[in-house]
């Protein structure tokens, strides 16, 4: 390979990086919402593949993207809504109820899909990129970062949201808290169940739109257990990123670079390692993740901790 | 008295499951006075002023306020009522910096925050007028105990309250930092608040306040002036008979030395240096105290010396033998029995019986265990004496150990470490939370203890507690022994000194005692 | 005035039999929770399956009693159930030691990937001796990939839960390599391992059906479990270690060993699992050896409340529902993935049930 051809290897990496860090982009920030406010989702994967499925049946019903998205957020939350109740109000265990909606989130939407879709065989149309004027026709440059579709740049739009909601309002602010020292939130006069119940909604919401990206911005077909492990690598960046909106957003890029690179390495015919190595590499990077960034510092204090009102 | 009490709480009864917490209390509080709230562990203080706060409902009886009969639903409902309260577990997240602390719950959820300038100067107003010291922008998890308590206070104030409750504000901080927060109550007054002290200490009860209600067994027993009474007469109130705890014992007989500690340095589970170098002998047949406010490197040393803190420097040697830094494993069968200070955490497993709590340390050993298998019947047997030989009340062995009350569980605790036949027995707060009956029998225990030749070693932050049954105290702060004191009452003044860091060079130089 | 009744009824009935009253309704509860769970999510089964345009009423008829047909159709029941008990009652000692190890899937690919290498690269051995291998190595592997998500987490605290799941993806996808590169049979056209010798198979129960001894080995190694969790130091030793760690340290016990044990136990069981698909039932080793046994196995672990014995009949209901899914696919159609909905169900509802019987326990 000469410098060229690497440049441009790079530059298609790169924006390949983006567009596979978007599902975890999305999943990760949300996780950082429900994580801060102490609660764990390690259903996040049944989630997501709520958002996928319900993504892709509503835009394959109405031809819309953006109806898709919506309904995937919708699916998502509503998923959400289930876990919020048997671990906020019935106070039962977080990990518990997680497994049990990834088996749900997996058997109902391969139950209705197998029901109604899967002989159509028909895919949608999914989001295209948008070539962005001047910007996209910079070399190297323009391939990474200005040829994505609009769901791809909205990942930057959603960091910064949520780190400005996160830290400069009074929400954000109570948020981090109930996951700190709820008894504190609860005496100061503001409802933890309540505050619990939004973080899960924001993180299911997120969820479900990294969801849906797979079937309306990446694939343009629902198949069976399309996340492949996602909602769980997102686990992971939430501790990589130490429950920083920003930080998981660069978590998030650096194993879209992985997946990125496990695809781009297949298809060249020159490499002899096996493509299963590639093809372990996210999930292997996961764990080294987890190994090398060790410590639970920075996680709050009550995360997985049900919180007991007198 | 005016006609119109300021708080009057009429009659308030409260249950939690099968304890009564309140009893029927009745208690009036006038405006611009300081009310201490007197009374023992249990007795109730802390869940009346939860029901005046806010924190937890009534389930009958009524509260009058200024007039009228109010109920609070929340705590905001009851600091927008300018009553506020600081509790003994501080409420603040210390992830956060003390304005947004303050600001915590204030206004609308959905409300962007631009306006902290004004929240930092009003802070910063509030501190210099009662020389608080308190920094507006400080993390919480930055800050000293004592720094936090007047983090807390200045957070009520800072709420415009009239009406405040201080939640045994004392437990936390030394002799010194106590009279600094007693003459803040006095300036609090002054300017026209009033306040709810809760405390079981009965010189800082004495020596600040207008009136004294004693409560005991969740009710108000008496209401007092302060003029009118004296120390021994609250005590006796308090528990309901003469105490200053004098239990009968023999002079000790001190013989070989069991347990030697030898420059003992470890941090703290945070990093942080807790023990500096501490050295002492527990020699047999002699119960040695360790005084000191809590924090002040008391828990370090307990888990350093049983084995679950790793020893950076020194030598633990017991019985000859050097145990530093060995597996809790090996420290407990080498004649180490250690009751622990958090009971619930290290002493006992709440979902677990009577039976299985006993064999806690000894699971897999005759004549619990034999060929790898529990010998149940050994195990109960063994179980039914101790509950019968240390009067646990427990329905039987196989009871949840969780379902009993706390003193119980003490019993049980000490039961088993006793029965574990130990040269050596480490004690952590040996009456923590339990009731004066079960109080008084422990203590006794110990005596007996060390009437039969062990070495006993009682940390503890109750003087009452070391003064009746230790033969010398130690003084421990910032994780030093500072000195050595005989259990004699009439040198409080001097340990108090000691607690709050002030060594004998000190003493004799008063030009620094400053 | 309770404690003056309480007084009353002691003087009135033995202490013998006030605890065998006390064990009995101890029990009756704990029967009751699991049953209502059941039913719950086969209602909530029946109607995903009416809201769809199929029969309801199917998910009792066909999926519970369905598979009953002969003595055959029972064999391929208790076939299924055999991994499901294993994994079950393996996770039970997990689970009870506070280790959430969601990696049994993996586990039992390890073993199958074991078994396979011992039952193919090893020939002229006795099947009394090669056999017994074969599930000793399957046991070996599994215990030993379930043992890196325990060393990482005592050695340098990396969430299990996180660790045994990226597992599962790797051992799947190593399979997958496996069977399509160095263990893959040269002549097969698909993806598949050279048949195991003879010699290597588990033995069967009836020779004409394909129902082998792992189900005896199944049974004998959950009352096994049960009794070491139950009445061996050991056993008591996880149990508190899983319940308040700082007590286990205080006690002298060693957290970090008991861990590692408790994870490998279910980790072992998992492999042994996956040996006996392979040398029991496949004789092959295949890309997808497993329909998710090892996911399935987390259900019936918590339906069983995490009692090995009880996991015993909780494997045997999965199994009944997993077979008579497989019925109901064939006869009307109703997608086989709908046993994954009512294996949520279940879990959802014994947690719910769960919690309502603390508070009657608190209430009494």
């Amino acid at each position: 390979m000469d410098d060229m051809m690497f440049l441009t290897f790079l530059a298609t990496l790169v924006g390949a990086a983006w567009r596979l860090a978007t599902p975890l982009i999305f999943a990760s920030i949300g996780e950082v919402f429900s994580e801060r406010a102490g609660v764990l989702n390690i259903g996040l994967e049944g989630t997501m593949l709520v958002g996928a499925f319900c993504g892709f049946a509503t835009a394959f019903a109405t031809g819309s993207i953006l109806l898709g998205l919506l309904a995937g957020v919708g699916g998502g939350m509503l998923f959400g809504l289930v876990f919020a109740f048997f671990t906020i109000t019935i106070k039962a265990d977080q990990i518990v109820v997680g497994a049990a909606l990834n088996l749900l989130g997996m058997g109902l939407t391969a139950f209705v899909f197998r029901t109604y879709y899967v002989s159509t065989g028909k895919g949608i149309e999914i989001a295209q990129p948008i070539h962005i004027p001047w910007l996209s026709d910079l070399p190297f440059l323009g391939e990474a970062f200005f040829r994505q579709n609009l769901i791809v740049y909205s990942t930057i739009l959603v960091a910064i949201l949520a780190t400005l909601v996160l830290y400069r309002t009074s929400f954000g602010l109570t948020l981090r808290a109930v996951g700190e020292h709820p008894k504190a939130v609860d005496v100061a006069g503001r409802n933890v169940a309540a505050y619990r119940y939004a973080a899960v909604m924001v993180g299911t919401g997120l969820a479900g739109l990294g969801g849906a990206f797979l079937t309306l911005g990446h694939s343009n077909q629902f198949v069976e257990g399309i996340t492949s492990g996602r909602g769980f690598i997102a686990l992971a960046v939430v501790v990589f990123a130490r429950w920083s909106p920003i930080g998981a957003f660069f978590v998030s890029l650096l194993f879209g670079l992985f997946y990125a690179l496990q695809l781009m390495l297949q298809a060249q015919a020159s490499i002899v390692v096996p493509y299963q190595v590639l093809q372990a590499l996210p999930y292997l990077m996961t764990i080294v993740t987890l190994v090398v960034v060790r410590g639970k510092g920075a996680a709050p204090s009550k995360l997985g901790q049900p919180y007991e009102m007198r | 008295m005016s006609a119109k009490p300021f708080l009057r709480i009429d009659n308030i009864r409260k249950r939690f499951g099968p304890i009564i917490a309140s009893d029927g209390v009745t208690l009036e509080i006038d405006e611009g006075e300081i009310h201490a709230l007197l009374g023992e562990n249990g007795a109730g203080k802390s869940v009346l002023m939860s029901m005046i706060c806010g924190m937890v409902r009534p389930d009958e009886g009524e509260i009058v306020y200024r007039g009228q009969s109010v109920r609070f639903n929340s705590p905001r409902e009851a600091i927008r009522q300018r009553i506020g309260m600081v509790h003994q577990h501080f409420m603040l997240v210390p992830n956060l910096t003390v304005a947004e602390n303050y600001i915590l719950g204030q206004g609308s959820a959905l409300k962007v925050i631009n306006d902290m300038d004004k929240v930092h100067a009003k802070i910063r107003e509030l501190s210099d007028h009662y020389a608080l010291d308190v920094r507006p922008d400080a993390l919480i998890e930055d800050l000293s105990v004592g720094e936090q308590q007047r983090v807390e206070i200045l957070k009520v104030l800072f709420h415009g309250i009239d009406l405040l409750i201080l939640d045994e504000p004392t437990a936390v901080l030394t002799p010194q930092e106590t009279d600094r927060l007693l003459a803040l109550m006095g300036e609090l007054v002054k300017d026209g608040k009033t306040v709810v002290f809760i405390s079981h200490k009965l010189d800082e009860v004495m020596r600040v306040s207008n009136r004294i209600s004693v409560m005991r067994d969740g009710r108000v027993v008496h209401t007092v002036n302060v003029a009118e009474t004296d120390a021994r007469a609250l005590a006796r109130m308090m528990v309901g008979r003469d105490v200053g705890m004098e239990l009968p014992r023999s002079p000790a007989a001190p013989g070989r030395i069991v347990l030697s500690v030898e420059n003992l340095t470890c941090r703290s589970e945070t990093g942080l240096p807790a023990v500096r170098g501490v050295s002492l002998d527990v020699r047999a047949g002699e119960i040695v105290g360790i005084a000191g406010v809590s924090g002040n490197g008391q828990t370090e040393l307990s888990l350093a010396l049983s084995g679950l803190l790793p020893v950076d420097a020194g030598r633990v040697v017991l019985n000859g033998t050097d145990i530093t830094g060995l597996e809790p494993a090996r420290i407990n069968a080498s004649g180490f029995s250690h009751i622990p200070e958090d009971r619930h955490k290290h002493g006992i497993v709440l979902s677990l019986s009577l039976s299985e709590n006993t064999i806690l340390q000894r699971y897999d050993q005759p004549p619990f265990a034999a060929r790898g298998m529990l010998n149940r019947r050994a195990i109960g047997e063994h179980t039914r004496d101790l509950i019968k030989r240390f009067r646990v009340k427990s329905r039987d062995e196989d009871q949840r150990i969780g379902d009993l009350s706390g003193g119980n569980q003490q019993k049980l605790v000490v039961a088993r470490e006793l029965a574990r036949n130990p040269d050596f027995i480490l004690v952590n707060q040996l009456a923590r939370g339990i009731d004066i009956g079960a109080m008084e029998f422990v203590m006794e225990e110990m005596l007996k203890q060390r009437d039969s030749g062990r070495a006993i070693l009682l940390i503890s932050t109750e003087l009452e507690e070391l003064f009746a049954i230790c033969d010398r105290i130690l003084v421990m702060c910032h994780g030093e022994i500072l000195g050595e004191l005989p259990p004699d009452r009439s040198r409080l003044d001097e340990l108090g000194l000691l607690m709050a860091g002030k060594t004998a060079d000190h003493l004799e130089q008063p030009a620094l005692a400053g | 005035m309770e404690q003056v009744n309480q007084g009353v009824r002691e003087n009135v009935y033995p202490q013998a039999a006030q605890a065998l009253y006390r064990t009995l309704s101890q029990a009756a509860i704990s029967a009751v929770t699991p049953i209502a769970a059941v039913l719950v999510a086969l209602a909530f089964g029946a109607a995903l399956l009416w809201l769809n345009g199929f029969n309801g009423t199917d998910v009792v008829t066909v999926m519970i009693f369905g598979s009953f047909q002969d003595a055959r159709s029972v064999a391929e029941i208790l076939l299924k159930a055999t991994p499901l008990i294993l994994i079950g009652a393996g996770l039970c000692v997990a689970f009870r030691c506070s280790i959430w190890n969601i990696g049994a899937e993996g586990q039992l690919y390890v073993g199958a990937i074991a078994a396979t290498f011992v039952g193919t690269s090893i020939d002229g051995l006795s099947v009394w001796v090669h056999a017994p291998l074969v599930m000793l190595a399957g046991a070996l592997a599994g215990a030993a990939w379930a043992g890196i998500a325990g060393y990482l987490k005592v050695r340098f605290q990396a969430s299990e839960i996180v660790t045994t799941i990226m597992l599962n993806y790797i051992a799947i996808i190593l399979t997958s390599y496996l069977v399509t590169g160095p263990m893959k049979d040269a002549s097969a056209a698909y993806p598949q391992s050279a048949r195991l010798v003879r010699e290597a198979w588990t033995p069967r129960i009836v020779s004409d059906m394909r129902l082998h001894i792992g189900i005896l080995v199944a049974v004998v190694l959950a009352v096994a479990l049960y009794i070491f969790l139950q009445r061996s130091s050991r056993g008591f030793a996880l149990r508190v270690v899983g319940l308040n760690p700082h007590a286990a340290r205080y006690a002298g016990m060693d957290v970090r060993r008991n861990v590692m044990i408790a994870i490998c136990i279910s980790g072992a069981l998992a492999g042994l699992a996956g040996a006996f698909e392979v040398a029991g039932v496949t004789h092959r080793l295949y890309q997808n050896i497993s329909p998710g046994y090892g996911f399935e196995g987390i259900a019936v672990a918590l339906l069983a409340s995490n009692n090995p014995l009880a996991a015993i009949i909780s494997g045997g209901l999965f199994a009944t529902l997993r077979s008579g899914s497989e019925v109901l696919q064939i006869t009307s159609q109703v997608p086989q993935v709908l046993v994954l909905v009512i294996q949520g169900m279940v879990i959802l509802s014994v947690v719910a049930f769960a919690k309502f019987r603390d508070i009657l326990r608190i209430a009494a």
